[in-house]
């Protein structure tokens, strides 16, 4: 067993788990923002429970992609060039939605206001659908060639797999986002999110649990049904937590489900990073996708004293801003008057 | 245009892009760090009302920088697969490293610092925004080592056909990196010093034409107050525009000096590292040691391997040799004395491997395209010049206290804030274009390591079509035009609110303010 690619793989799976779990909540308040916001207040609401994380909660993506590029360069630049198109869009995605972010604020009209809000919502669907597609498809192959490039035109990547994991990644973002609104808010909103929660978890859930489902059957992996078990489990206690309204432990069991899911997902995968479905010869691999000793010994050294600096203090920031946010917290919207 | 060109047109507009956020992003931002520390030592109201408005500019600007930033990660995988196969091992780790250790740090805490204003105590808040704005300067270092990497790769073996790293301490304390992250980070603060520099003095002009401030016979300040326009143009306005417009113009002329310290250093590594890019940087086809103030040429004779049709109109003798060997004797080798080297290094054709695609087998052509390293040369040196002599002026010109009562000078002075930025993108079009036609430049004076070097003709995705490379330019260029417009008018509409722009608190009335103690003191 290479232990070093091993480890890294491991480590980018907990990276791509990182940023489901932390920007999953973002990306479905993103959403939220057209779809269960009744009014300009609640919006505000909304906007504001992850205003101050979700630029933080975005860097996990930033660094799962350059932690792949570092680690493992082949499986990178396979991934990442085959699914151009898509990969475009959801770079056109993150842009808008950032911009909105921080514009949305300062405009003057409720009309700009409103452009700004598609933008997040739009922008939030695309990035969750297109990160969905794309590690769904890493984990189930796309038309590679010996040399790792795209057999086939634009869309030749595209598949039931690709759906399946875009819907996944977006009804987890949806529902996890409604989970921790009930932990965020309070009053109509809290009220109306646990209703949903409790009626929706199972559904919304069961798109992710397939694609587990599906790379463990795929691969036939033993090893994998262990996290898989727990997933399922966790699926059942955030339902069964659910309809008794314990909101924090719906969050938990919620978070459980997406990291033992991604465990399970990529376990299953191993030792491929990203299979070929033109022929099994031009699987890449830990351990032929990956960089060398050196570099991996020395990006683990960065990673063992970077990585738990950051979840100290990204855990810091959600206890300073651990209180709830309600609609009398927001305060009134000032237009910017020019004095010159 | 065929896939590689497209790429190439893509990866420089939107670097470029990127780059006219990012220097303000980090000079404004330790400049805003400076500020709230006086205001913490001091106490005085002005430095906090600095804090308010030049950070509020600062995030209109920064969140445009995360936006496009994450288009240069993923463009090395989409557009450039071959690219990011062949000095994956070696260039990934720099950018890993940008993520985990600095991005993060940059990003959490920025957070911190503008939803924290009535969360954290004082000087815990005070911290963030001085490790934000500290960590955004770490950032620009792995993203400098992994540039000049490309432009100097060393710590470096090829096996197998890939650049592997070999020694780490070679990568990351690269001279290229040395000399290039001192020149980038003043040329930063060149940026962020203008925009204090134009914008102040916006204002102290238009309380002038208000009739709020006069001069008196001496020509010295009488700072007056307003009571009509609202409570931000009192004496602590005027106090807050002054102050700014004189750390501006101070940041902007020791910057400066920083960038022309450290310009010279790089470019006598230029001349051992890169010695083509100097002589297309001169125009120079033949030795000598001149720099050349105007040279012409029939433009379109170009293209082709061959440098006969420039005609230096008017050198300086000597000047050339002293940028590049601190002497003014020593020849600095011309383009026809350097092609052959080139050719009989490198060969003449590209190998005849699918790898370059439709061009495989022709002919290399080791002459960058001399219009842009010739001008572009000559446009960042100007413009970071004219920066340093406009700051020094308008020390002078406000000693006394305000500026003086003309709109012209007041129109230069905004106008002033594009010249640092123009030179930045200037002199990164001069130094990436004068790298062509290679992506990773060979180390000419350097045994041994001499076949790290990488085509740009071989970097570019083989399995990505030129339909998909043009969708994505298309769709980029659109959407960062849009957004440019969006930011600038942003800009424009906060700097004419000016102060209260900032600080809503100032407009109202700050007696009933008990009731509803529990308002977030900032959000969305």
């Amino acid at each position: 067993m290479d232990f070093l690619p091993t480890l890294w793989f491991i480590l980018i799976a907990v990276l791509w788990g990182g940023y489901l779990f932390l920007e999953g909540f973002d990306l479905g308040v993103g959403m939220l923002m057209k779809t269960f916001a009744k009014n300009e207040k609640q919006r505000r609401v909304l906007l504001n429970t992850v205003g101050p994380v979700w630029d933080g909660n975005e860097v996990w993506l930033i660094t799962a992609g350059a932690a792949t590029f570092a680690a493992f360069p082949y499986w990178y630049a396979s991934l990442f060039s085959t699914l151009y198109v898509p990969l475009t869009l959801v770079l056109v995605a993150l842009i808008f939605r950032a911009v909105a972010f921080e514009y949305r604020g300062k405009a003057h009209t409720l009309a700009v206001r409103n452009a700004w809000d598609w933008a997040i919502f739009l922008g939030s669907f695309v990035a969750a659908f297109g990160v969905g597609a794309m590690l769904a498809l890493s984990t189930t192959g796309l038309p590679l060639n010996a040399n790792g490039d795209r057999v086939g035109g634009p869309f030749a990547w595209f598949n039931m797999y690709a759906v399946l994991g875009g819907l996944a990644v977006v009804a987890f973002c949806l529902i996890h986002a409604l989970a921790f609104l009930g932990l965020k808010t309070d009053g109509d909103i809290r009220a109306r999110a646990a209703r949903l929660v409790a009626r929706w978890l199972p559904v919304a859930l069961t798109p992710l649990a397939a694609w587990a489902v599906a790379v463990v059957l795929l691969n036939r992996s033993v090893v994998a049904l262990a996290p898989l078990g727990l997933a399922v489990g966790a699926l059942l206690f955030a339902w069964f937590r659910a309809r008794r309204n314990n909101e924090g432990l719906v969050f938990i069991g919620l978070g459980v489900f997406l990291l033992a899911g991604v465990a399970a997902i990529f376990t299953a995968a191993y030792p491929n990073v990203l299979p070929s479905t033109i022929d099994a010869a031009f699987n890449l691999t830990v351990s032929n996708a990956s960089s060398t000793p050196y570099t991996l010994k020395l990006m683990s050294i960065v990673a063992a004293f970077g990585l738990p600096l950051v979840l100290a203090y990204q855990a810091w920031t959600y206890w300073v801003f651990r209180k709830r946010v309600t609609e009398e917290h927001i305060p009134e919207a000032h237009n910017v008057t020019p004095i010159v | 245009m065929d896939v590689l060109e497209i790429a190439r047109w893509q990866f420089g507009i939107t670097t470029v892009y990127h780059f006219l956020m990012v220097p303000l992003t980090i000079g404004l931002g330790l400049t805003v760090a400076v500020m709230q520390t006086a205001w913490h030592r001091t106490g005085k109201e002005e430095f906090l009302r600095m804090t308010k408005f030049w950070g509020k500019l600062f995030l209109i600007n920064f969140i445009m920088g995360v936006a496009t930033g994450i288009v240069q990660e993923f463009q090395f995988g989409m557009a450039w697969s071959e690219y990011s196969r062949f000095v994956g091992d070696v260039f990934g780790a720099p950018l890993a490293m940008e993520a985990l250790l600095a991005f993060f740090l940059e990003s959490v805490l920025l957070g911190l610092w503008i939803f924290g204003w009535d969360r954290l105590p004082k000087r815990i808040h005070l911290a963030t925004i001085w490790i934000a704005s500290l960590a955004s300067i770490f950032s620009a270092y792995f993203i400098l080592v992994a540039n000049s990497w490309m432009q100097h790769p060393v710590g470096t073996e090829i096996v197998d056909g890939r650049a592997t790293m070999v020694d780490a301490w070679a990568v990351f304390t690269n001279n290229t990196a040395l000399v290039t992250f001192p020149h980038t980070i003043f040329g930063a603060f060149a940026v962020a010093g203008g925009f204090l520099l134009g914008i102040s003095w916006f204002h102290l002009y238009k309380r002038r034409q208000a009739g709020i401030d006069t001069v008196d016979a001496a020509g010295k300040v009488i700072v007056g107050e307003s009571g009509t326009l609202g409570k931000n143009r009192d004496k602590v306005d005027y106090q807050v525009w002054i102050k700014s417009l004189r750390i501006g113009a101070a940041v902007a002329m020791v910057s400066f000096m920083g960038v022309a310290l450290s310009g010279h250093a790089q470019a006598q590594l230029m001349i051992q590292q890169q010695p083509m890019k100097m002589a297309a940087a001169e125009a120079a086809c033949h030795d000598g040691t001149g720099f050349s103030l105007l040279s012409v040429s029939d433009l379109r004779g170009g293209g082709a391997t061959t440098c006969d049709n420039v005609v230096g109109v008017f050198e300086i003798p000597g000047l050339l040799s002293f940028l590049a060997h601190d002497n003014f004797t020593t020849e600095v080798k011309g383009v026809n004395t350097l092609l052959p080297e080139y050719q009989e290094k490198y060969g003449t054709h590209l190998p005849d491997d699918p790898m370059y695609g439709e061009r495989a087998g022709s002919e290399i052509n080791y002459l960058p395209v001399m219009e842009v390293t010739y001008w572009g040369f000559r446009l960042m040196i100007t413009l970071g010049g004219l920066s340093a002599v406009a700051a020094a002026v308008a020390l002078w010109l406000t000693r006394k206290g305000t500026v003086p009562h003309s709109k012209w000078i007041s129109r230069l002075a905004v106008l002033g804030i594009l010249a640092p930025l123009g030179g930045n993108s200037a002199g990164w079009i001069f130094t990436e274009m004068g790298r062509q036609p290679f992506v990773v430049a060979p180390n000419p004076s350097f045994q041994g390591i001499d076949q790290v070097f990488m085509y740009t003709a071989a970097a570019v995705s083989p399995g990505v079509s030129a339909g998909e490379m043009l969708f994505s330019l298309i769709a980029l260029v659109s959407i960062y035009a849009f957004l440019l417009v969006v930011e600038v008018v942003l800009l424009i509409r906060y700097v004419r609110g000016g102060i209260g722009s900032a600080m809503p608190e100032l407009h109202e009335h700050p007696d009933d303010g008990d009731k509803d103690t529990d308002v977030l003191s900032f959000a969305y």
